[in-house]
């Protein structure tokens, strides 16, 4: 993007040209008020003409859903940019949680039994079998180093990116987000190394050999690459 | 201070009592002191295995709702002055029993055996609960059939949230054809997906059968095959490592060792 490197302070915003295009600093001490008025003033007067793009950063100021809302509307009304994100360097300590849970691997060393339902924030790894007429859900990937010959819900919530990784693979059931498939009617002998993923292609749920898994799904372990 | 060891398996007729007479007919030929409770209540069964269904006068009830003392309503076994038998009520109502009052009569009775063996109702729901609320440790019985491996699986699994040791597993009604032909699970299959120790193995045999209709427990007799069976799982609660015996019919000597076994 062509837009010139250039940096304009005032008292309460700092505008910055970067390769990833304008990122405007808002102070975070003043009241928001006072914040939302500077903001909408600066941007009118701004020379800046057709729609370019901006990223605002509340540095430690922490934000509302509601607050984010305004500042994107006092942008976006009072002149022809647009906020591509508002960012920030606080969390919620609730928010931080969510993160942690979403973005790590929980380990179970345990058979998962019948009758049993495991449900997992994030990544499960699952030390054990998880033995016909077992649920394990998990809102991230589910990997067992065991037989997997129950049920593994992988991406839980909406994640059709996630996979199931089993070093047995004789499943009742895989599910992931909202697809399901199922053991054929005949009996059938189960397989090693596999994983399951949704083909996108076809939209349905497929099985490959486990040395597919990083062609597949290069970023599987990439937390940034899941959209946090 | 004897040991309290369930008997339990979540389906039904997959062999609990008949296994529950059995070891306890098999600890006492060891001169083990042996007390088995039924908990069946509604269902009494065990009293008519080991054939003194004639001499009960008093049941698990009296003793619960304080009708007689619990020494009153022990049942001396006709063959060992050390097998003592606590019987079910057959007619009482079963919501007379909780967890704690059996954990009470348990924890009385321990002083005074070396092994109490408690005998299960089928179900995961409050008489089970009673059955394992006194127990230190648990033997699961299953046959080869899938369905009631799937509730071994289910039993175990609530097993393993109880305050006990990793239960035992017994496999009964082994039909060796059936398995070979794969039209029954294997017992490699079956101790891989319930993950738990291998206590023992009982073919289906009409000894047992026959045994259990005279009210002889079949463990008794000196040469059947079941019988050494039933003798090999009490050898190996009492901590001997006894090889599993193979199912061969003409074979008939040990062969199969196997790393899981013996109770330790
Ligand atoms: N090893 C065996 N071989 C043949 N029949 C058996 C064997 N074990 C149990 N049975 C029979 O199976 C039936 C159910 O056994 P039982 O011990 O009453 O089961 P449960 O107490 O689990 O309901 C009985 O008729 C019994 O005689
Ligand atoms: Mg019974």
């Amino acid at each position: 993007m062509g837009c010139p490197k250039m940096t304009e302070t005032n008292l309460y915003l700092t505008m910055k040209g970067t390769n990833e295009g304008i990122i405007v600093y808002l102070d975070d001490q003043c009241s928001f008020i006072t914040l939302l008025n500077e903001l909408g003033s600066q941007v009118k007067s701004d020379t800046i003409e057709n729609t370019t793009e901006v990223i605002i950063n509340c540095q430690n100021r922490y934000l509302q859903d509601w607050q984010r809302e305004e500042i994107r509307q006092v942008v976006e009304e009072q002149s022809s940019l647009k906020v591509k994100s508002i960012e920030s360097n606080v969390l919620s300590h609730e928010e931080a949680l969510t993160w942690f849970d979403q973005s790590t691997i929980k380990p179970f060393v345990k058979t998962v039994r019948s009758g049993q339902v495991l449900h997992v924030e994030g990544d499960a790894l699952i030390l054990g079998d998880i033995n016909p007429g077992a649920t394990v859900n998990a809102t991230g990937n589910i990997f067992v180093l065991g037989q997997l010959k129950g049920i593994a819900h992988a991406g839980y919530a909406e994640g059709t990116e996630h996979v199931v990784v089993a070093s047995y693979m004789n499943p009742n059931q895989i599910r992931i987000a909202n697809k399901i498939s199922r053991a054929p009617d005949y009996e059938m002998q189960g397989s090693s190394r596999e994983f399951a993923y949704i083909n996108q292609e076809t939209g349905q749920i497929e099985l490959e050999q486990i040395h597919n898994l990083q062609k597949i799904r290069p970023n599987l372990t990439d937390i940034v690459e899941r959209g946090l | 201070m004897g040991e309290a060891i369930v008997i339990t398996s979540g389906k039904g007729g997959v062999g609990k009592t008949t296994t529950t007479a059995n070891i306890g007919t098999a600890l006492a030929l060891q001169d083990k002191k042996v007390c088995l409770i039924d908990t069946d209540i509604g269902l009494r069964n065990l009293d008519v295995i080991l054939g003194l269904e004639n001499r009960i006068i008093f049941d698990i009830i009296d003793v619960i709702e304080g009708r007689c003392k619990l020494q009153a309503a022990l049942v001396k076994d006709k063959r060992f002055d050390c097998l003592h038998l606590l019987p079910a009520a057959q007619s009482s109502d079963k919501n007379e029993v909780t967890p704690e009052g059996i954990k009470e009569l348990v924890d009385e009775l321990k002083p005074d055996y070396d092994y109490i063996l408690i005998d299960c109702p089928a179900g995961i729901e409050q008489g089970y609960k009673n059955a394992v609320a006194g127990a230190d440790k648990a033997i699961v019985v299953t046959t080869p059939e899938k369905s009631s491996v799937r509730d071994a699986d289910r039993i175990i699994g609530l097993l393993e949230q109880e305050d006990l040791e990793p239960p035992h597993l017994v496999i009964n009604r082994i039909r060796k054809h059936m398995m070979d032909s794969g039209d029954m699970l294997d017992v490699d299959d079956i101790v891989s997906t319930l993950s738990v120790e291998l206590l023992g193995v009982i073919m289906d045999d009409e000894d047992v059968i026959r045994a259990s209709h005279h009210g002889n427990p079949v463990a008794f007799q000196p040469d059947t095959k079941a019988s050494i069976c039933y003798r090999n799982i009490s050898r190996r609660i009492l901590g001997e490592s006894v090889p599993l015996m193979s199912f061969d019919e003409d074979k008939g000597i040990m062969v199969k060792v196997k790393k899981l076994l013996g109770m330790k």
